[in-house]
This record gives structure tokens, sequence and C-alpha cells, in this order.
């Protein structure tokens, strides 16, 4: 799998209650989840991102709750991948979950800056900043997790699974 | 290559079990869960999921358990409706459903003797860590994840390395399990454990109540953990009597566990903490922040809204009135504390020094129900999260602290040492 985006970049300590504070815990539909998302942090993100934007972000990415909310308001709001320093594991877990990737890269905050392109390659473990020719390598995704964002989140893989396709 | 005849932790023992496979630290395992517990703001979402992955039961009604908390009487019509369908659920497909007015939902999973040793324990919601107090293996996990555990009663987990904090040294005076803990965080930091097991022995903590233990394991999230463990001794098996049958047999680490570092605490020099705005590792002994003036002080949630968190707030504030500038909002952790404070005349004092009580349930917590912030103010809470915005507006602030503190803080407007009280 192949990425390529624009980047919004934030800094350390990104929790749940900043992607989505818990006044929108009751909200059950992820269009309307997406439309508050990052609100914690700038009320105008919602229209400023872009489909196929990515998420650059330091330490501690997702901290906090387990409210799938908030990996849901980012895919719904377009996000194409979160890749930061560190992600904390419930909401990295969700991420993959609901078919957003997730990437642990230590240094990604210093080869790329907000505004600039970055291209991942999940399989590969690289990620590449071709403005500035910067490259740098992560831990690729174990392959069944690569195989729940390839379904499409973990519903179409216990689907499929249930079906006896995989 | 690490050997594979050392002894294994916890959390190796309980995943090894579940999984059926001998597993070690970095393994990646297909776990069945003995309890998925849900709150009322995820759970749809979970029901959902099960639902679009193809089935429409439960995989066993007995091993699931909604509580009903976080909006707990319904505060919107989103809410009110979610709480409807919920009902409808429980009502079709059998399963365990606690309403509002019970508790949040680690308290009453916990009184109904759900919680037990050696047990592996999944909760739509990050506080699930709590029930490591009871020498299981619990953790949060999001709707998706817990929408498979309905369908089909297995997760994917990968088994943590273990930290071991070892705390000796007795607490002194008006210093609680939650100074002990919010220390900790301090010492660990808000990722410093992240997808780690943390493993609670030593002195300290065997003196510590059932409840002061789930205080500790409730916060093993603040650091990132998958969980947070401590041994089942006798006072588990007393706290269980009674609340269970067909007790498993307690499980503890081998004397040769590997452990990925230790950590020792000397608990007899701890003074009272503050976690301080806008992150829960920001902790500062409580001296350093005195004087700072509260709009808020709150006292509740499953990290310390059961009994004797409510008895040591209305030791401190019995026949005093709180401070004409401040808000106190009591929460108590379930139905079954509120009665037992009521009995006791808990309630008499704090109702009388000037507190408002809640239903119980998460209360101002998460910032969704009750008690919400206005821009400027400042709020002080015996909850466990001061993200910014937690309680209200982005521009409110949040400190935490223990119920000593919180109690002796109303009585002053400020953020006050109970020791000095």
């Amino acid at each position: 799998m192949e990425i390529r985006g624009r980047v919004w970049k934030f800094g350390d300590g990104v929790n749940t209650d900043l992607i989505l504070p818990g006044r929108y815990l009751d909200l059950t539909d992820p269009e309307e989840m997406a439309i508050h998302v990052m609100e914690g942090l700038d009320q105008d993100f919602p229209t400023k991102v872009k489909r196929g934007d990515i998420i650059v972000a330091g330490r501690g990415f997702g901290s906090g709750s387990s409210r799938e909310h908030a990996a849901l308001a980012l895919k719904h709001a377009g996000i194409s991948a979160v890749i930061a320093e560190s992600i904390a594991r419930i909401f990295y877990r969700n991420a993959i979950n609901v078919g957003l990737p997730a990437i642990e890269c230590p240094g990604i905050t210093e080869i790329v800056e907000e505004g600039e392109t970055l291209e991942i390659d999940l399989e590969r473990g690289i990620v590449i900043n071709p403005g500035r020719g910067l490259k740098l390598d992560f831990r690729p995704l174990p392959e069944f997790l690569r195989n729940i964002l390839k379904a499409g989140g973990l519903v179409p893989y216990i689907r499929r699974r249930r079906d006896g396709e995989v | 290559m690490r050997l594979r005849d050392v002894g294994k932790t916890v959390a190796e023992k309980i995943l090894s079990r579940a999984s059926g496979v001998e597993a070690r630290a970095g393994d990646y395992v297909e776990a069945e869960v003995d309890a998925a517990l849900m709150p009322d703001l995820t759970a749809l979402l979970a029901f959902r999921a099960m639902r679009e992955m193809g089935y429409e039961r439960v995989w066993d009604p007995e091993r699931v358990i909604v509580v009903l908390d976080h909006s707990a009487p319904a505060s919107t019509l989103r809410a009110a409706s979610i709480h409807r369908e919920l009902r409808r659920l429980a009502a079709a497909q059998g399963f365990h459903l606690y309403d509002v007015g019970e508790g949040v939902c680690h308290q009453v999973f916990a009184e109904e003797g759900y919680a037990k040793p050696g047990m592996l324990i999944i909760g739509a919601d990050s506080h699930t860590c709590t029930h490591g107090a009871f020498g299981a293996f619990a953790t949060g996990v999001g709707s998706t994840d817990m929408g498979a555990i309905l369908a089909t009663g297995g997760i994917w987990l990968r088994v943590p390395e273990t930290i071991e904090v070892k705390v000796n040294g007795e607490l002194q005076g008006r210093v609680s399990a939650k100074d002990l803990i919010l220390h900790i965080v301090g010492l660990i930091g808000s990722d410093g454990a992240n997808y780690k097991a943390l493993e609670f022995k030593g002195e300290t903590i065997k003196a510590l109540s059932i409840s002061s233990r789930m205080t500790i394991c409730n916060m093993a999230i603040e650091m990132g953990a998958k969980t947070g463990i401590i041994e089942a001794d006798e006072k588990t098996i007393t706290y269980l009597k009674g609340r269970m049958s067909n007790p498993k047999e307690p499980v503890r680490s081998d004397p040769d566990a590997e452990y990925l570092k230790t950590i020792e605490v000397d608990a007899s020099k701890l003074e009272p903490q503050v976690a301080c705005p806008h992150s829960v590792d920001n902790v500062k002994p409580v001296g350093e922040v005195e004087g700072e003036a509260v709009d808020q002080v709150v006292i509740g949630s499953c990290t310390n809204g059961r009994l004797e968190d409510l008895e040591a707030a209305a030791e401190i504030l019995r026949g005093r009135h709180i401070h004409r500038n401040v808000r106190l909002l009591v929460a108590p952790a379930s139905r079954k504390v509120y009665m037992e404070a009521l009995r006791r005349g808990v309630i008499d004092i704090l109702v009388e020094a000037g507190a408002i009580i809640l239903s119980p349930g998460c209360g101002p917590c998460f910032g969704g129900h009750v008690g919400l912030l206005a821009p400027g103010e400042v709020s002080l809470s015996t909850t466990n999260r001061n993200f910014r915005g937690r309680q209200g507006s982005p521009e409110a602030e949040v400190y935490l602290c223990s119920p000593q503190t919180a109690a002796a803080s109303a009585l002053k407007g400020e953020i006050t040492d109970p020791r000095g009280i």
C-alpha cells in the first residue's frame, strides 16, 4: 500500500480529547464526527483539511480515551494516514481497525514541515519527503495488520473471514 | 534470543491460558475473552460493528456487560436514543445491562463480582485497566475491536513486556493511593509505559484496600500502559466472597519472570501530589501549587468515587462549609457506594458542607454530561485526566488530586495541602 498526501503537522501529546472532545461522544454518524475533528486544537481544521491529507505528529498521538470516534473523525475528514513519533496503543488499534493507516516513525517530525508532501510505503516501511529528497525507514506493520488495512478495516476483514474468503 | 525456560509474568500467564499457546512478551496471540464490558457511549458503535461483520447476536450473553454510565441519566436526545437502543438489545439478546443510576461501569463490574483473578477482561473504555486490581489482565479497546469480540469472542493482542513497580514504605496521614499513582505517573511519563504492562507490588501495595488498588490500576492507561496488575491475595479473595462463583486460582508472576525494568518507590516520604494542566504527568507536590484559586471541585469517577474516597473527604469537611466561590460536585461511583455513604452519614456531612451530590456515574469527568467549565475557570478533580478541554471549555484548566486534597481545597477556595487542615 502506498500513500501520498499533503502534511498537517502537530506537536506532542495530541490526545483524544483534542482530536474529538467528550461532548461529541454521543454522535454515532462518522460524518458528523468529522465536522468536529481536531476542534480541541484548531477550530478551522475541519474546513481546511482535504481528502488524502496526512497527519504528522510528535509523541503520544491519540493518548487517552478509547473513543473510536477520534479515529473515525480523522478518517471521515479525509485523512489518509497518521505518522507520528509514537502513537498511543488504543488509538493505534482503533485506527487500523477502521482502515486508517497509523505508523510509528521516530524522527518523522524532523524531515517534514506542514504543507509539504509525503510518500509512504507501508509494506517496505519507507517514508519519503520528495520535495527535499529525505527518506526515513520505519518498522513495517505486521502482515496481519496490513491485511486488515487492505480489507478496509476489521469489519470487512472479519466479514470476509466469516464468509470463508480469507 | 531470550531464554525460553525463564519464568513468566502474570500478563504472560493469563494470555497463554486465554490463547492456548505458550505466550511470551512480543508474541501476537488470538485470545478468548472472559468478559466484555461496555459503557453506554461506545457500546452502540460496537453492536453496529458486530452487525456489519455479519453477526446478529453476541457470542455469549453471559459474558457481555453493558453499563449506562457516561450520560446517566441522558443529558442529550442522542444519548437518550443510544440508551433506548441498548435496552432494546439487552432485552432481545439477554446480556447483562445495568441502567442509569447504577454507577460507573468499572465500579459496577467489580461490585457485581465480574472481575476475578486470572481473567482476560476487555472493555470498550480506556479505564478497563482498573480490574488489574483483582489480578486480572484487563485492557481497553475501541468499538470495532469490541464488535469483533461480540461477534466471535476473540481478540488479537500483542503480549506486553512488563515493567515492575515496587512500592515500599507506609503512606503518611492524608496521603493516599491517588497521590502514589500520580507520583508514579510523573516518574514514568504519559507514554513511558506505552504498549507495556505494569505490575504493582511491594508492602505498600499489599497494605492498600481493594478500593485503593483500583485507584492505582485505574491510572495505568495514563502512562500509556496496556494494563496494570496487582497480584490477588487474601484481601482480593475476601472481597470476592459472596460476589462470585467458580473462583479461578490466582495467577502470580514466577520469581524468575523477566521484567523490562524495575522502578522502586519509597511511599513513606510521599507528599500529596497534584497533576497540573494540561497533562497527567505534569505532577507536582501540592506545596508547589498551593494558593491556586479553584472554581469547581469534583470528587468521583472510576478513580476516586468509592466509599473510602467520600469518607476521606467527609472527614475533612465535617462541621465545616466550603468556600463561597467554589462549587463542590460529588458523584458516588455506584448506587451501592451511595447507599452505604448514606447509611454512614457521609452524604449528610458532604451536603451540609455545601456539596452537590450527582447521580452515580461518570459525572463531570469527561466533560460530556454535567458540571462543564466556562472559559477561564479552574477545576480541581479527583478524576483521571486533565487534558485541555476535558471538562468543558478548552480555555479552562483541570488539576487532578486525591479526595483529601480536593476536600481541603474546597474549604479554602484554593489548592490546599490537606495535612494542614
